[in-house]
């Protein structure tokens, strides 16, 4: 995946949170927005966002699906680049949504300037704002877990590994299988409950394996599933305290570098 | 059109299937063990990966190539194939294909077969059809003799017998075969199998195999195999049929090499096959050795309805190497037989919708999680996800009268379609966005501690108390 770089370093972006962030992950997107606001840009949130449409898409409800995108191509109007805190949405409007709308003249141009403009989170720190953490906290071993669209359109693996590994404490673990899917695939995990659950449990057994204290990922439908079934273990065997926590990297950051201010 | 499956595994207990095999420690760690094997060797024949992706993008406009020229080459193949003397048969479904094959057997009195490894030949079912007709056929690619013996179908296309452990294969051997003991000694097994079939060959009056490739401009038929019983069973008897796929013909002799090149490397990680055959003509006056008479059946059972549609005409692109469904996580979970199609994994679910259409295949689309393992390694650059996405559409959406795929809306129901229409409604209008995610945010110990599917293995999925939005808000 070429590195896309901005021209010059921008003073403006739109956040564009994901629905899954908004009512599930507020936290992940609020610390997303301090860390970029810490980093001198102004971060707008257009208040009409609600979802890129891709659990409706891969879903094959494709006009439901084409209904909540449009809605989303009028929320961008100045040039700014947009910043997506999630490798799987990023990659929905950045990838399908010209094709999505290839029988819509007009939308299909909007779709076009818009993809352009479209960042995956760690993505606009590494390329754009050549962000250079300092980490001040204790050592720590982490583990980091990309979502196969972040990785596979996005290239958010690589970027995510250049930010951990720029901070001092912390040490990344390897897991086993690292690229392997997580078993969460939005409606997958419904209409296959039993194939996604071993795949979930899979993934689990390998990031507990590396003895890592948490997990950090970009995606937070991977994490909602890992830690979902973290926790359901945890409660199974009647443990009281988390066997596997895990946050969204841009917490994850902010924590390790100070915090807001 | 409508035909009854032979006696494939009914696709409709695909979820039942998948969960025996999940819930099996054994079989999980048998076939990752198998699956881990694979790619790693895989990923040795490539280690520059612009090497792949070029190499790919040939082997892709290759076969792109072929198929937009697909009824041209068909008639340029066909007829320097009878210019060489090979006859060539057109088979529309199954039945026609096993009834032109038992046809030569009859008029040559054959009655012993020996087969070399053909998935197209599982497709029809060919062995049934000929144990009807008194036909012995006998599977001599050691994986298919495997499980010719033990009464099963191939889980892989490659590696047919994939699923079976030394102990099984060792019994099952001490079972059949009269007068072999006890042994889970690898060669010793393999020496045993080639005892029997090397007798069969020499007693055959008729052999069986695939094609990889079908070159139209020289009118040569191309198979790929490592066990040398492809270049007994296409050269001892005197009489040779080859059955393939109306999608395996590809213009020139000089796309060959890449093909194969692509094809040995992305299956068994190997640099090149022990066999490559290249059949171009029955046995001359004078040769000494080789086939009498050679057949070619080339057969569509549904490969015309991709065909006819741009975006899934990809799927014939596939060249069979099985890549996809070595790295694909659900395979690597569920193994082949779950899928209760002839092609299983990736392949399985993009293909057979269209030969055996969507009614008996609903489940398959749906079972990926797109991760795009699939897409990534197919040496022919096949977008699986996203036809599988397609497949989606087609399946879950109304069933239309003038549908062009067999089985549209074999899945759809009202009740789906009202919940996505809603999620459509919501998150279509802001104004009820912001509604809706006020009342699940505020009325958030609301949420069912159960939830279909998810709470299963996972605790339930709770809406945060303050949107990310009210958290900005109280920020400002
Ligand atoms: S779809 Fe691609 S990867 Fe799968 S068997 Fe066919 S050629 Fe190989």
């Amino acid at each position: 995946m070429e590195p896309r770089q901005a021209p010059g370093r921008p003073t403006d972006v739109y956040f564009f949170a994901t629905c899954v962030i908004d009512q599930f992950y507020p936290e992940a997107g609020l610390d997303a927005i301090r860390l970029l606001e810490r980093e001198g840009v102004t971060v707008h949130f257009p208040a009409d966002q609600t979802c890129c449409g891709q659990p409706a898409y891969t879903s094959g409800f494709h006009a439901e699906a084409r209904q909540v995108a449009r809605r989303q191509l009028d929320l961008f109007p100045e040039p700014w680049p947009v910043v997506v805190p999630s490798g799987s949405c990023a990659g929905m409007m950045k990838h399908h949504y010209p094709s999505f709308f290839a029988g819509e003249p007009e939308a299909r141009k909007q779709a076009e300037a818009l993809s352009g403009r479209i960042y995956e989170f760690t993505e606009f720190l590494v390329h754009v704002l050549g962000y250079e953490p300092k980490d001040a906290s204790g050592p720590t071993k982490v583990v980091l877990h990309t979502s196969c669209s972040a990785r596979r359109e996005m290239g958010a693996h690589v970027t995510g590994r250049a930010l951990l590994d720029k901070l001092d404490g912390v040490t990344v673990a390897q897991q086993d299988h690292e690229a392997e899917c997580c078993g969460f695939g939005g409606t997958f995990a419904l209409r296959h409950p039993e194939i996604s659950a071993a795949m979930v449990r899979d993934k689990v057994a390998a990031l507990k394996a590396t003895g890592a204290e948490k997990v950090v990922s970009a995606d937070c439908g991977c994490l909602m599933n890992i830690l979902g079934h973290a926790a359901w273990q945890d409660r199974q065997e009647g443990r009281r305290q988390l066997s596997l926590p895990g946050e969204h990297i841009a917490s994850f950051l902010l924590k390790r570098t100070g915090g807001s201010r | 059109m409508s035909r009854q499956p032979l006696h494939y595994i009914p696709t409709t207990g695909f979820r039942e299937r998948s969960k025996a095999v999940v819930e099996d420690d054994f079989l999980q760690k048998s076939f990752r063990g198998a699956m881990d094997f694979l790619m790693a060797k895989r990923a040795a024949q490539f280690p520059d990966g612009n090497e792949f992706e070029s190499l790919r993008r040939l082997g892709e406009q290759i076969r792109r190539n072929s198929l937009d020229k697909l009824p041209a080459l068909l008639t340029q193949l066909e007829a320097n194939l009878v210019r060489n003397g090979i006859q060539v048969h057109w088979a529309e479904t199954p039945e026609e294909a096993n009834r032109i094959i038992l046809a030569i057997c009859e008029k040559h009195g054959a009655k012993r077969m020996v087969k070399g490894k053909s998935m197209v030949s599982e497709e029809i079912e060919f062995n049934h059809a000929a144990e009807a007709a008194g036909v012995e056929a006998i599977e001599t690619d050691m994986g298919e003799y495997i499980l010719q013996l033990a009464g099963e179908k191939p889980s892989h296309i490659i590696m047919p017998a994939i699923h079976k452990t030394k102990a099984q294969i060792a019994r099952l051997f001490e079972e059949k075969i009269p007068g072999v003991a006890y042994t889970e000694d690898v060669d010793a097994l393999i020496q045993i199998g080639r005892r029997v079939l090397r007798q069969k060959f020499l007693e055959a009056d008729i052999g069986l195999s695939g094609v990889n490739f079908a070159v139209a401009e020289t009118g040569t038929l191309c198979l790929v195999e490592n066990e040398g019983n492809g270049r007994l069973s296409t050269t001892v008897p005197k009489v040779h049929v080859a059955i393939t796929g109306i999608e395996k013909v590809i213009e020139k002799l000089e796309h060959v090499p890449p093909l194969l090149s692509l094809l040995t490397r992305s299956a068994t990680g190997q640099n090149i096959t022990t066999y490559f055959n290249i059949i171009s003509r029955p046995r001359q006056p004078g040769e000494k050795d080789g086939p009498e008479e050679v057949h070619l059946v080339l057969l569509d059972n549904g490969r015309t309805q991709p065909f006819a549609d741009e975006e899934l005409r990809q799927t014939l692109q596939c060249i069979r190497c099985g890549a996809c469904m070595n790295h694909c996580p659900v395979y690597t979970h569920i193994g082949g037989h779950a899928y209760g199609t002839t092609y299983p994994g990736p392949i399985g679910e993009i293909i057979s919708p269209h030969l055996l259409g969507l009614e008996a295949t609903a489940a398959l689309p749906s079972a990926s999680s797109l991760c795009g393992a699939c897409g990534d390694v197919c040496p022919v650059n096949i977008p699986i996800p996203d036809l599988l996405v397609r497949l989606r559409t087609e399946v879950y959406s109304e069933p239309c009268p003038d549908a062009r795929l067999k089985g549209q809306g074999a899945g759809y129901s009202p009740w789906m379609t009202a919940i996505w229409r809603a999620w459509a409604a919501i998150y279509g209008h802001p104004a009820l966005y912001r509604v809706y995610s006020w009342l699940a945010s505020r009325l958030n110990w609301l949420t069912p501690a159960r939830q279909a599917g998810w709470t299963s293995v996972r605790t339930p999925l709770t809406p945060a108390p303050r949107r990310l939005r009210d958290l900005l808000k109280e920020k400002r």
